[in-house]
Parts: structure tokens; sequence; C-alpha cells
């Protein structure tokens, strides 16, 4: 259990837990940390307990965590421009088996559809554009769309297996 | 992500093991090939035996790898895939450009 407060700003080298409630049927944790790659595990580890508390099997935990990496570093990398100064904000629910993972950047955007499909023969050998398709294999749903501060959020959600959701 | 190197023949051997992810691992697989490059070992195997996890960036860097020492006349394969990093590099269809090998006797015998 805990107390929800207002997101505060991360200083340029940290990430903060701003909240963590757990009620009868959901879990969730805010975050807010700089646009650095060394935070990236920190959020990591908070969606990892929160699966662990929801009794996600390891496989789920291992594409929800994959899943959250690639956003954030997107986030960090093309949304901020790895400028400390600028924040993301990261939103953790787990709810009736369902995992929800809303990451937020203080970036203009970018059209989706614009981005070439990583799997075309011409594209193979790219080093990059890989990111928003990982995403969506190891989610359910994942949608872009602006913030009300002129941001750019992506919300992911992925069911859990409730068959075997009792597994570690 | 900690690696290690040794040299089998020709062929350079580059066991990683850790996470191959943004703003670490993925940098320092650049350097691993590069070294490799400059110490003339235009052949190598990534054994990714000990890889806990490799996000866009790490497959990235290995596609570049691969293109980098290719085009040096050389070849990158790779070893002891875990089944996720497998399935990570099937989605994306990268499965059909690297040769992949579970037996490290017959990754060197490959060359």
């Amino acid at each position: 259990m805990g107390s929800k407060q207002p997101i505060s700003r991360a200083t340029t080298d940290s990430a903060i837990l701003t909240a963590l409630m757990a009620t009868n049927n959901k879990l969730t944790a805010e975050l807010v940390m700089a646009s650095r790659f060394e935070n990236i595990e920190i959020a990591e580890r908070t969606l990892l307990d929160l699966c662990r508390r929801a009794g996600c099997n390891g496989d789920e935990e291992y594409w929800l965590v994959s899943a959250l990496r690639e956003a954030l570093a997107n986030a960090v990398r093309h949304g901020n421009g790895q400028d400390p100064n600028q924040d993301v904000r990261v939103f953790l629910t787990i709810e009736n088996s369902t995992v929800t993972i809303r990451v937020e950047d203080e970036g203009e955007g970018f059209e989706p559809a614009d981005i070439p499909d990583p799997t075309s023969p011409e594209n193979l050998l790219r080093p990059s554009g890989r990111g928003i398709f990982y995403m969506r294999q190891f989610m359910n749903r994942v949608e872009f769309g602006p913030t009300p501060s002129g941001g750019t959020a992506v919300v992911m959600v992925r069911d859990l297996d409730q068959t075997d959701s009792d597994q570690s | 992500m900690k690696s290690s190197i040794r040299d089998v023949g020709d062929i350079r051997v580059i066991e990683l093991s850790g996470k191959i992810t943004i703003g670490a691992g993925d940098v320092k697989i650049r350097e691993l090939i590069d070294q490799a490059l400059e110490d003339g070992k235009n052949d190598v195997i990534l054994d990714l035996g000990g890889v806990t996890a490799i996000d866009s960036s790490g497959i990235g860097e290995m596609v570049a790898c691969y293109t980098t020492v290719t085009k040096r006349g050389g070849h990158l394969k790779l070893m002891h895939l875990s089944p996720k990093i497998t399935d990570i590099l099937q989605v994306t269809q990268l499965i059909t450009v690297f040769d992949v090998f579970d037996d490290e006797r017959e990754a060197l015998g490959s060359f």
C-alpha cells in the first residue's frame, strides 16, 4: 500500500518512484525519470516487482519488461533527444489480469505509419528501426498519441495468460 | 554485459553474458568486433549463451557488425542462442541473415 502523490520533476540524473498503490485487483506504480539510458533499469525493476506481486509467469515478465525497455529507449533517445533536463514519465497498471504500460516523453511525436517495415528484405540489414515492431510483438495492443502537455505517449496493453498465471 | 575473447586458429570467439541493451552492451559489441578486425580476425563467432536480454539496439548493433565484417570479407556467426533470443531474431526475419549454431565444433567447422 502507498499514497498517491503529485508527480514531481526528476533531477537530471535521477529516476523517482512517485506512487505505488495496491488495492484488491489493481497494482499501480508511477515513475518520473531524467532522460538517461541508465534510468531504464529502475523502471524495469519496478515493473518486475509489480509482475511478481500479480503472479505473472516468467515468460510474461520477460516480454513485458522487453516492451517497456523499447518504449523507454524510444522516449529517451527519440522523444527527448537524450536531454537529461527532459523527463520521461512511466505509468504501470496491472488490473484484472491486464497489464497497461504508459510512457510519456516531452517530444513532438511522430507518425508510426512512416516507420519502414523492418522485416522487408530491403530493411533487414538496417541497424535501427525495430523498436516499435518489437513492442507490437510483445504486447497485445500499442497506441501512440499526444499528452496534455504537448509530448507523446505510448500506451501498451498485454492480457496475462490466466491459465498459468500462478507460475513463477 | 561481460565478455571474454579467445581465438581458435584464425577464428575469434567472443563470449557475451548479461544484457545487450541500449547505452551499454550495444556499444561494447561494436568495440569487440572492431578489435577482432584490427587483430586480423575476420571470422567471428558471437557466443550468446550467457546473454539474458537483448533489445532492438543490441540486435541493431549485431546487424551493423554483420555488415562491417562481411564487407571485410569475413563472416559473423552466432552460437548458443536462448529460445527467447531465437524468437526475437525470428520475428524480425533476422534468423535468415545469421548462421546460427548450437554446437561450437560445428560452428568452427562452418567457416
